[in-house]
């Protein structure tokens, strides 16, 4: 079986995010890494090989600057066998479009090196810093696979693969065949953290860079400037004002409590 | 004017709240046509019309409703295609999203997620970065494909003329790929929709797994009750019930945290409430930073006398 991960590198969300005078996310300046949700991704393709047995093999794909090989690294040493950056300076302000183009033709130029397409194209469910949840719905489109997607639980039998997920209004269990693209949420488990040997392991395994070049992706496809959407404004929220804190003395906290939510009308 | 898709969410024949709020915020933008994945049940195209929608396009669902996302993205290019309209609006949630995301593969557009408003001219508001930014963008190619969050508009009740459209859809068979072999509907709470909720009370690890206080008060407020993940996790309460960045976004206008301390992934999904009330035994709580009011102590007490006082003063 191939197994094809998807990882972003991403801001870290506990250092200052911020934006370019472009309006486009800052991706150098600010500390990144490996997206955490993309962590449960990489997690249940190891899972799949674990699973599948050995010819099993599991590639880390990322789109974005040179720094974002980070994000490859780390899932070589989680137990990915092999990454792949694709970076360019063309695609540097891509929206989902571009990206989505970006990745589906690295996915297929993947399947040509192996002469077939590969089984799972696996996905976080989300970004940490777009959060869109759109990538995965647009790589299936794109690729003409079928989506299996907020996986909650995963089965596989052969090439049969069936996942519970918790949709808008039900609990859900959806089928396909493979090939197909799935994403997977934080409810799969935890993802497992690299192993010193892992991280010995890694820096011998394959890691290739990617243009769009060797995509055969034109450059005016993607990037800022073939943008569908701009940002025009984007503003740091005045931090929240410290409000009252009260402390509980023989229930003078549910007094005070009481009173401020008639103050406000929520009685 | 042009006319402004609005993709229905319904539940059962049952119109959602954010559908309405949609065609409130498809006036600004043009006139609002309703597209609803169904039959043409009369409840429904009451509701619609009475909320505004000039026209509502019934796509017969029987080739549709057993599979995931695919067929609705493919019925809505070809209406697309057929009205050229101003926008397509539709309720951000899992499928929401993913109809967008495909419908702008299809039709080359733009597509903005999680918008929190829509200006006349069609710029958008989003809250990115748990919050901590606003952004305003704008669509400029294609059909802006707009996903907006719910709680972002109040539904206008000035009524349209409602005219109903058969439109029939050509679902291709790979679009019939990922299919939908079980749905298990939700039991409903008996209390509002936790995204659609003016008021949100929520517990989290430092309930012990005793949520009685929490669903107490949120009761006495007429309000959903919500979770951290780790209530989630610890099997407390049920995955729907989750509020923060793996589960769901919610904007009420009162958000009460209880027994949470304050995680950047829980505030990621209720840091954008009107107000926002804390209960929690520790001073230091990062929650604390954020709120309007807290108090300092321990929630099995304080909430239970809280409850009690709010039951008083509303009789
Ligand atoms: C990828 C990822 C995604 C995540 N997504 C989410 C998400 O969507 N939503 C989410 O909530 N979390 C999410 N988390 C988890 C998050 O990081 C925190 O672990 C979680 O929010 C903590 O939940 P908590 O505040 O209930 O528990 P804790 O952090 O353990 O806090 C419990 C609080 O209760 C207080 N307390 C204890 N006893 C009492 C009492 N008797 N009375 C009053 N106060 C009391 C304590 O002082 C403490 O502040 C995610 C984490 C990851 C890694
Ligand atoms: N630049 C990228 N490189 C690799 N994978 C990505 C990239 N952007 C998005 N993805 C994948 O798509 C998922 C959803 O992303 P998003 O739609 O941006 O929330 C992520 O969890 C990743 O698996």
């Amino acid at each position: 079986m191939n197994i094809v991960v998807c990882v972003k590198y991403v801001p870290d969300a506990t250092a200052d995010r911020r934006f370019e005078s472009d309006n486009t996310v800052d991706r150098v300046g600010v500390d990144g890494l490996l997206s955490e949700l993309d962590e449960y991704a990489v997690e249940q393709a190891l899972q799949l090989k674990e699973k599948a047995g050995d010819d099993t093999e599991v590639t880390a794909l990322c789109i974005g600057p040179e720094k974002a090989v980070d994000a490859v690294r780390k899932a070589l040493q989680m137990g990915a066998d092999k990454g792949i950056l694709v970076s360019d300076e063309a695609i540097a302000g891509s929206d989902y479009l571009g990206t989505s183009l970006v990745l589906a033709e690295a996915v297929k130029k993947i399947g040509q090196d192996l002469g077939k397409s590969p089984d799972i194209v696996m996905c976080g469910m989300a970004s940490t810093d777009a959060s869109g949840s759109v990538v995965p719905a647009m790589l299936a489109e794109r690729l003409d696979l079928p989506q299996v997607t907020f996986a909650a639980v995963i089965e596989t039998q052969g090439d049969q693969v069936r996942i519970k997920r918790d949709g808008d209004t039900a609990t859900e269990v959806i089928g396909a065949t493979m090939p197909i693209v799935m994403s997977v949420t934080d409810q799969t488990g935890e993802a497992r953290y690299p192993s010193f040997k892992g991280i010995m392991a890694a820096k011998k395994k394959p890691l290739e860079t990617w243009t769009l070049a060797d995509l055969g992706v034109d450059a005016e496809l993607v990037g800022l400037t073939a943008a569908t959407s701009a940002v025009e404004e984007a503003s740091e929220r005045p931090p929240r004002t410290a409000g009252e804190i009260v402390t509980d003395e023989d229930g003078s906290g549910a007094t005070a409590l009481t009173e401020f939510l008639a103050s406000k009308k929520f009685i | 004017m042009s006319e402004v898709l609005v993709v229905v969410d319904h539940v059962d024949g049952a119109v959602r709240k954010p559908t309405l709020e949609l065609l409130a915020l498809a006036k600004r933008l043009g006139t609002p046509s309703a597209v609803h994945f169904g039959s043409a049940d009369s409840a429904i195209v009451e509701k619609l019309k009475a909320f505004g929608a000039e026209k509502i396009y019934v796509v017969d669902d029987s080739e549709i409703k057993g599979y995931l996302v695919a067929p609705k993205a493919e019925a809505l290019q070809q209406l697309v295609e057929k009205t050229s309209p101003a926008a397509v609006l539709i309720v951000s949630g899992y499928e929401g999203k993913e109809i967008a995301g495909r419908l702008a593969v299809k039709t080359g557009s733009g597509i903005i997620t999680d918008a929190v408003d829509i200006e006349d001219g069609g710029v958008t508001t989003q809250s990115v970065f748990a919050g901590n930014y606003s952004v305003k963008s704008k669509v400029t190619k294609g059909t802006p494909i707009i996903t907006v969050k719910p709680n972002s508009a109040a539904p206008e009740e000035t009524p349209g003329a409602g005219e109903v459209e058969e439109f029939a859809a050509t679902i291709s068979d790979s679009a019939k790929k990922a299919q939908i072999v079980a749905s298990q509907p939700r039991k409903a709470s008996g209390r509002p929709e936790l995204t659609e909720a003016a008021i949100v009370v929520s517990g989290g690890r430092g309930t012990g797994g005793d949520f009685s206080a929490v669903e107490g008060l949120a009761d006495a407020l007429g309000a959903a009750v919500g979770a951290s993940r780790a209530a989630v996790d610890s099997g407390w309460m049920p995955h729907s019930f989750q509020v923060g960045q793996t589960g769901k976004v919610v904007s009420p206008q009162l958000y009460v945290a209880n027994g949470i301390s304050g995680a950047i992934q829980h505030r990621a999904g209720m840091q954008t409430a009107k107000t926002i009330v804390a209960v929690n035994k520790d001073e230091e709580a990062p929650i604390f930073e954020l709120v309007d009011f807290g108090v300092v102590g321990d929630l099995q007490t304080v909430l239970p006398a809280a409850t009690e006082q709010i039951e008083k003063r509303k009789n």
